[in-house]
């Protein structure tokens, strides 16, 4: 049967660090579905005056179908998402997720995974330990973060996974040198990143220099969409014009206005919001188009990209 | 209406296969348009879709369900390497055989039924006689290995593509009725690979693009396509493995047998993203019409017309059709007077 959303219920909300809380999302009726590492779902927000659609990982052991466990940082920088969790979702409130997607799943050829967590990073690695575990397979968890701000679940990873558990915390001062870690595994070994742009670049940068294939490395960067100036959207089909203000991706205020566009990791990633452009130019801001499709310029991935003008048409 | 199985025919030897009117009426047309392009068409696989329509579930189980299951078995006795998983697999053979259990057991209920507890499973399929209690995840508690269990129990061919590098592998899968192609060959090898010898479409970029959108297809959302080709009697079994047993038939086709000869052969190709492994199944569901058969609708009958006579060179060598192209271009005229 086709899926397209699936209602819960918060069952329990927990502080698992300063800035970083946990939902536990049980169903409604009927049952949740069994997922792969790695996974995501969006979370639907219905906050005034507009609401919010957000990915977050899934950290609960994939096979369990009876709950979803997501945890969501509070942003300094909210764009109204994190801040309507943190601050308006209560216990026994209902809220729609999608089905489960994995754009971040193991390589379950690798002869050893490193995991390498940033802040709230680690959330898609929670779901890959019990997997590597179940297998048997070659694996060590980085874990970088702030005490004052996340470090979520580190006593009980310390403790479960035991020397396969690194943790850096940079308010204690404790870094990780990241040329000694990947100047030190073994050949065949595959890295995946979860973290904050600047992480994931580091690590890309060091690989690159030590020779890592490209191949071997994966990453999953917090994928949200940056404020920007303010611009007009005409629509090609009804000549409808809408404002889309600073704050608000192009994809919502699409969605804001009535017109359906698929979408799944609203990050600028997988490809599904692809839409094409009639008139304008696009400031693309995604990491799906190939520089051909840029060069080409009739398409734009609206979750993240803008207007690098005034004015943009598209073919909807 | 929806189709109850009938007696077992025969897709080899004397081809006893046929359709019934009703088999006829729901028959996947694959033209839309009276010229025919190559392109992704893939859409939404929205179920449940149109009631008694090949769209209506996940699985499509017809009339030819054990006319269907019996070839497969006689496939597998001459050549069981027709199926495969490599070890990397079993958990995307068990996703698929929790798909597979859950769908037909909602959709067919008259046909099978699924109980259970925890990881205790009992699966009874009334139409082969089947009934197996067996422990969810651990393939010796199976009769048979997990994708040739439950691929004796589909219609149409299955495979089980491993996603990794942005990439799909065919990596498992059941392949007795085949389009011309080889699953012991392209085993192992990434989406690109395994589309090599399609013409004309690599310029198009047709390829990369697809590719992307077929990594992002996420849990719950199934997508399909047609494809089709013409093959000569109802034969399912059109693999390179048996290529002596029927390549000849193409000149066997005359004036006067080409429209009881000559199919039309349409694959109603559906992906589905598997659960705890994250593969993408790709089912490939098999329809056989006789021209004759085809005819009986008018509207198909001269589109088929329009279709044919203006397919490209490239393409009526692609598909093998090049020998007895003209003799069904000009049967097909008489549906189409004004062309």
């Amino acid at each position: 049967m086709t899926i397209d959303k699936i209602r819960v219920r918060v069952d329990a909300i927990e502080q698992v660090a300063p800035l970083i809380r946990e939902f536990q999302l049980v169903p409604v009726d009927g049952e949740l579905m069994p997922f792969s590492p790695g996974s995501h779902v969006i979370v639907e927000m219905p906050d005034q005056p507009r609401s919010h659609r957000n990915a977050y990982s899934l950290l609960s052991e994939p096979r369990d179908a009876a709950c979803y466990r997501i945890a969501v940082r509070l942003q300094e920088h909210s764009r109204g998402g994190s801040r309507f969790m943190h601050e308006q979702v209560k216990v026994g409130d209902e809220l729609a997720i999608t089905p489960p997607a994995n754009l971040f799943a193991p390589n379950w050829g690798a002869r050893k995974h490193l995991l390498i967590a940033g802040g709230v990073g680690i959330t898609p690695f929670m779901s890959y330990l019990p997997a590597l575990q179940r297998v048997g397979a070659g694996f060590e968890l980085h874990y970088l973060f702030r005490s004052k701000q996340t470090g979520a679940y580190r006593q009980q990873l310390a403790s479960e996974l035991g020397e396969r558990c690194y943790l850096y915390d940079a308010d204690e001062g404790i870094r990780c040198d990241l040329g000694e870690l990947l100047g030190d595994q073994p050949r065949g070994t595959h890295i995946y990143i979860c973290g904050p742009q600047t992480l994931i670049a580091g690590v890309q940068e060091v690989a690159q220099a030590l020779g890592w294939p490209t191949s071997h490395i994966h990453f999953e960067a917090f994928a949200a969409p940056q404020p920007g100036y303010p611009f007009e959207v005409e629509l090609n089909s009804s000549g409808r014009t809408l404002a889309v203000d600073g704050d608000t991706s192009l994809l919502e205020a699409l969605e804001d206005a009535g017109i359906a566009v698929p979408s799944l990791c609203r990050g600028g990633v997988c490809g599904q919001c692809k839409t094409r452009v009639v008139a304008g130019e696009p400031d693309h801001r995604d990491q799906f188009l190939t520089a051909d499709e840029r060069a080409e310029g009739n398409c734009i991935m609206p979750c993240v990209s803008r207007a690098a003008g005034k004015r943009l048409v598209l073919d909807l | 209406m929806r189709m109850s199985p009938k007696p077992i025919q025969s897709f080899r030897g004397d081809f006893t296969y046929s359709n019934s009117p009703g088999a006829i009426a729901r028959f996947p047309f694959p033209f839309p348009e009276d010229e025919y392009m190559y392109s992704v068409n893939i859409e939404p696989h929205v179920t449940p879709g149109p009631e008694g329509s090949v769209f209506e579930f996940l699985f499509d189980i017809d009339e030819h369900y054990l006319s269907e299951m019996h070839e497969r078995d006689l496939v597998l006795k001459e050549n069981p390497k027709r199926c495969l998983a490599m070890p990397h697999m079993d958990q995307a053979c068990w996703d698929l055989i929790e798909r597979a259990m859950t769908s037909l057991s909602t959709d067919y209920p008259q046909h099978f039924t699924l109980q259970r507890e925890g990881d205790s499973w009992t699966w009874e399929n009334k139409l082969l006689n089947l009934k197996d209690s067996f422990t969810f995840g651990d393939s010796s508690t199976l009769p048979l290995p997990p994708m040739e269990y439950i691929g004796r129990q589909l219609q149409g061919d299955i495979a089980l593509l491993d996603q990794r590098d942005g990439d799909l592998f065919l990596d498992a899968g059941i392949v007795t009725c085949p389009a011309d192609w080889s699953l012991a060959f392209d085993a192992g090898m990434s989406f690109k690979e395994w589309h090599g010898p399609v013409p004309m479409a690599h310029g198009m970029g047709i390829f990369d693009r697809a590719l992307k959108y077929l990594c992002a297809i996420p849990q719950g959302r199934p997508v399909r396509r047609l494809n089709w080709t013409l093959t000569i009697n109802a034969r399912m079994d059109t693999s390179p493995e048996t290529y002596s047993e029927w390549g000849a038939d193409r000149l066997s086709v005359t004036p006067e047998n080409v429209a009881d000869k000559v199919h039309l052969r349409v694959e109603l190709q559906v992906l589905d993203r598997m659960s705890r492994s994250n593969a993408l199944m790709f089912s490939i569901r098999t329809y056989l019409i006789s021209l004759r058969d085809l005819s009986t609708n008018p509207e198909w009958a001269k589109r088929m017309h329009r279709v044919m006579k203006d397919l490209k060179p490239e393409l009526i060598e692609y598909k093998g059709l090049t020998r007895y192209h003209p003799m069904v271009v000009e049967w097909l005229s008489q549906f189409d007077p004004a062309n």
